[in-house]
């Protein structure tokens, strides 16, 4: 699952949320103003709980969700077992991203990356944009740490670097563009442990 | 009446400012001032909205940051922050029958927040001042991108805000447990445990039990609990703002008389976790409370009935106190050294009680409605309603990105800006307070006056709400297809959401500017400055006469 169809299935299944509970509301406005055929309700505390049980496994279960189907949770959450085929040591200093070599860097996919970006200054990110300036992930990175993130590309491109986070006027203009270039023969995943 | 009568004198005479208290008066006080700094906010976030769809020639990057920074500033501390403390100045003595610890201190409140909002505007628009709201470290200290002035400036500002907001903390808490002249002592205990809503947990553990209610009559009304419970976080969240701004006034002297102590002697996550732990009781902590309990309030004045499920809405305001100082890490799930654990309880699974608490309010404010049919669509139930529908859309929209793999792909884009914040702030948030507004106005004016228009207060309010659940859902497509929330495009790149965002930010503008000219044709600019001339009337008097709006109850 790429970002992409994470994204994609996002806009869907909010927009129907959305419509779904301002059609709720709408109902609830129009029928509030008219006599009830009886006053017997089946607003119950028993209702009331059952709802609070969904309201749980919502908040819950979105979680579990995306653990199990975003491949990049479980490479965030073990990324102590897994060992990085490249790592791309970067170093952002007075707006400008240092890159270890020349761009456009040439990534095969399924190879594990692991992108260690360091700050000299202050916080800025880093994030990876298509051409059509989709994301396809970022981080923060702050200063005086190691900001280290394990991507595994299965999308064939070109990728531009962007700074995701306000570091001054001068952060709206740190870009690097066609970067990365991933090139495909083959699709293969992150194996924990490796 | 010619218009310019109208405006001069309000409708049928306007308000008559010679019969209200001083407490009326004082509350009314930050109400237009609060409106008044809404009008700037919506102002420049218009500016915004327009630089995105075709870049203002006269708008350099410094400038554009600059109003990014003064935006939330003016809006939530100089007109939500403003609204609410003068309701709750007002609501607290009201609710519990007794006069107003200090009308001078509510004076003081609202003028030097004022005072600050203005300082923080200044030091953006003459410096350009503009670490973000965020001020992450060291960016407030990066003085080869902002001038020292500007920041001494925007800390003062910022420094008088928050010592208003300690002064309404201080008149709230002392409203609640003083005894006035006359009336029976009360003792600390049960107030304090009504306060935190302790007894209608008790209440609900004793029925578990099969027991007798711990307290049948809880000495605190559920808002008032709100009230309280809020001012913790309030007071919390100064405190860390104070001393963030302590420390930036510290480096700047550092700087200015070369002291030599690098800023990298400060650890930037550090200081990220203890600032968001503060920032986050806004948010968390303040807002969702305050909203709670201002549905609470006005729920069981429309219906003149006890709310749904009360024991349990007392014991959520508990339960949301310990949620709220919990929750902070989901603003550093895009933070690779912030430890994982943080990330998974704090970040996620803590933050999910905000949908729980919420959509518990929800539930319980819908239902006490519900219960009470048939009602009159009156102005303060549709913005009610539309309070409610705007925390249904955008608190969700904060539990999607409060988790590991979304917030990868939505931290710091437009869908936290668009599809949570401003809808919680502009639709849900600000609607509620219209509603209160609507609610409050025949209390605040002793009834003496008639709103100017109905149909102008009901083209206010589906502006509003076309306009606010717009910008936002268009500002949130804008975020999944990449763009960032603190960032500025030149090229046109999401020309596609920003041009019907930028429409529906104009709808925000046009309902702010109906709203006003209605209020001010009610009140009268006569009546509007007699506001701010002292009362005649003893300070011990809350409301002179009776208000028939509050009969319904």
């Amino acid at each position: 699952m790429t970002s992409t169809d994470v994204l994609w299935a996002l806009k869907i299944v909010y927009t129907i949320y959305a419509f779904s509970i301002i059609s709720f509301v709408g109902w609830f406005a129009y029928r509030i103003t008219k006599k009830p055929e009886s006053y017997k309700t089946w607003l119950t505390p028993k209702v009331f709980y059952t709802y609070l049980a969904i309201l749980v496994m919502i908040g819950v279960g979105i979680h579990i969700l995306t653990y199990n189907k975003i491949p990049w949770v479980a490479w965030e959450l073990k990324k102590h077992k897994i060992k990085p085929d490249r790592v791309f040591n970067i170093t952002v200093e007075n707006h400008q991203f240092i890159l270890p070599e020349e761009t456009p860097i040439t990534i095969k996919c399924g190879e594990v990356v692991k992108f260690n970006v360091v700050s000299r200054d202050l916080t800025y990110g880093f994030g990876l944009f298509r051409p059509d300036n989709t994301m396809v992930f970022q981080m923060q990175v702050v200063p005086g740490h190691n900001n280290e993130l394990l991507w595994q590309f299965h999308e064939e491109g070109s990728f531009y670097v962007l700074s995701t986070e306000y570091s001054g006027p001068k952060g709206a203009r740190m870009r690097v563009p066609d970067a990365f270039k991933v090139v495909c023969n083959k699709n293969v995943s992150m194996g924990v442990g490796r | 009446m010619n218009i310019k009568e109208l405006l001069i004198n309000g409708n049928n005479g306007g308000l008559d400012h010679s019969g209200l208290s001083p407490l009326q008066k004082v509350t009314l006080r930050f109400v237009v001032i609060g409106l008044i700094f809404y009008g700037v906010a919506a102002i420049e976030g218009m500016i915004m909205r327009v630089h995105e769809i075709k870049p203002v020639p006269l708008l350099s990057d410094e400038h554009f940051f600059a109003i990014m920074t003064a935006h939330p500033i003016v809006g939530i501390f100089g007109s939500t922050y403003l609204i609410v403390f003068g309701a709750f100045t007002f609501l607290v003595p009201y609710l519990m029958k007794k006069p107003v610890f200090s009308i001078k201190i509510a004076n003081f409140t609202w003028g030097i927040m004022t005072l600050g909002t203005v300082l923080v505007w200044l030091s953006g628009f003459i410096y350009h001042y503009a670490p973000l709201y965020t001020i992450y470290w060291p960016l407030p200290v990066d003085f080869s991108q902002f001038h020292i002035a500007g920041g001494i400036i925007f800390v003062i500002g910022v420094a008088l805000i928050m010592i208003g907001t300690l002064a309404f903390i201080v008149n709230t808490y002392a409203t609640v447990f003083y005894t006035p002249k006359g009336q029976k002592k009360q003792p600390i205990k049960p107030l304090l445990m009504s306060a935190f809503g302790i007894d209608g947990l008790l209440n609900i553990i004793n029925k578990i039990r099969g027991k007798e209610p711990y307290i049948k009559d809880p000495p605190l009304s559920l808002p008032i609990v709100a009230i309280f419970r809020g001012t913790v976080d309030t007071f919390l969240d100064a405190l860390v703002i104070l001393t963030a701004g302590l420390l930036i006034l510290f480096f700047i002297f550092n700087n200015l008389f070369q002291w030599g102590l690098h800023y990298h002697s400060v650890d930037a996550l550090l200081y990220k976790n203890i600032f968001w732990w503060g920032l986050d009781l806004i948010a968390d902590g303040l807002v969702l409370i305050y909203v709670a309990g201002t549905w609470y309030l006005l729920a069981m004045l429309i219906t003149g009935r006890n709310l749904f499920m009360q024991n349990i809405a007392r014991a959520a305001l508990l339960l949301e106190l310990i949620v709220s100082w919990a929750v902070w890490s989901h603003h550093l799930l895009s933070d690779q050294p912030q430890p994982e654990i943080m990330k998974l309880a704090s970040g996620e699974m803590i933050t999910a009680f905000e949908l729980i608490t919420q959509g518990l309010a929800f539930f319980i404010t819908l239902t006490t409605l519900w219960l009470a049919r048939p009602l009159k669509m009156s102005n303060e139930l549709k913005f009610l309603l539309g309070g409610l529908l705007g925390f249904a859309l955008a608190v969700p929209a904060g539990i999607i990105q409060a988790d590991l793999g979304m917030n990868r792909l939505l931290h710091n884009t437009q869908w936290v800006a668009g599809a949570h914040f401003h809808v919680a702030i502009l639709v849900g948030l600000t609607m509620t307070l219209y509603s209160a507004i609507y609610i409050l106005l025949p209390i605040l004016t002793n009834n003496s006056v008639k709103l100017f228009s109905q149909r102008l207060a009901n083209w206010h309010f589906w502006l509003h709400l076309i306009g606010g659940i717009g910008m936002g859902a268009f500002m949130g497509m804008a975020g999944i297809d990449g763009m960032l929330r603190r960032h500025v495009y030149t090229e046109g790149e999401f020309m596609l959401y920003m041009i019907p965002a930028g429409i529906c930010g104009a709808m925000l503008l046009a309902a702010w500017v109906i709203f006003m000219f209605n209020i001010i044709a009610t009140i009268g600019i006569k009546g509007l400055i007699g506001i701010f001339k002292p009362s005649k009337i003893d300070k011990e008097v809350i409301v002179p006469q009776p208000a028939t709006a509050m009969q319904k109850g």
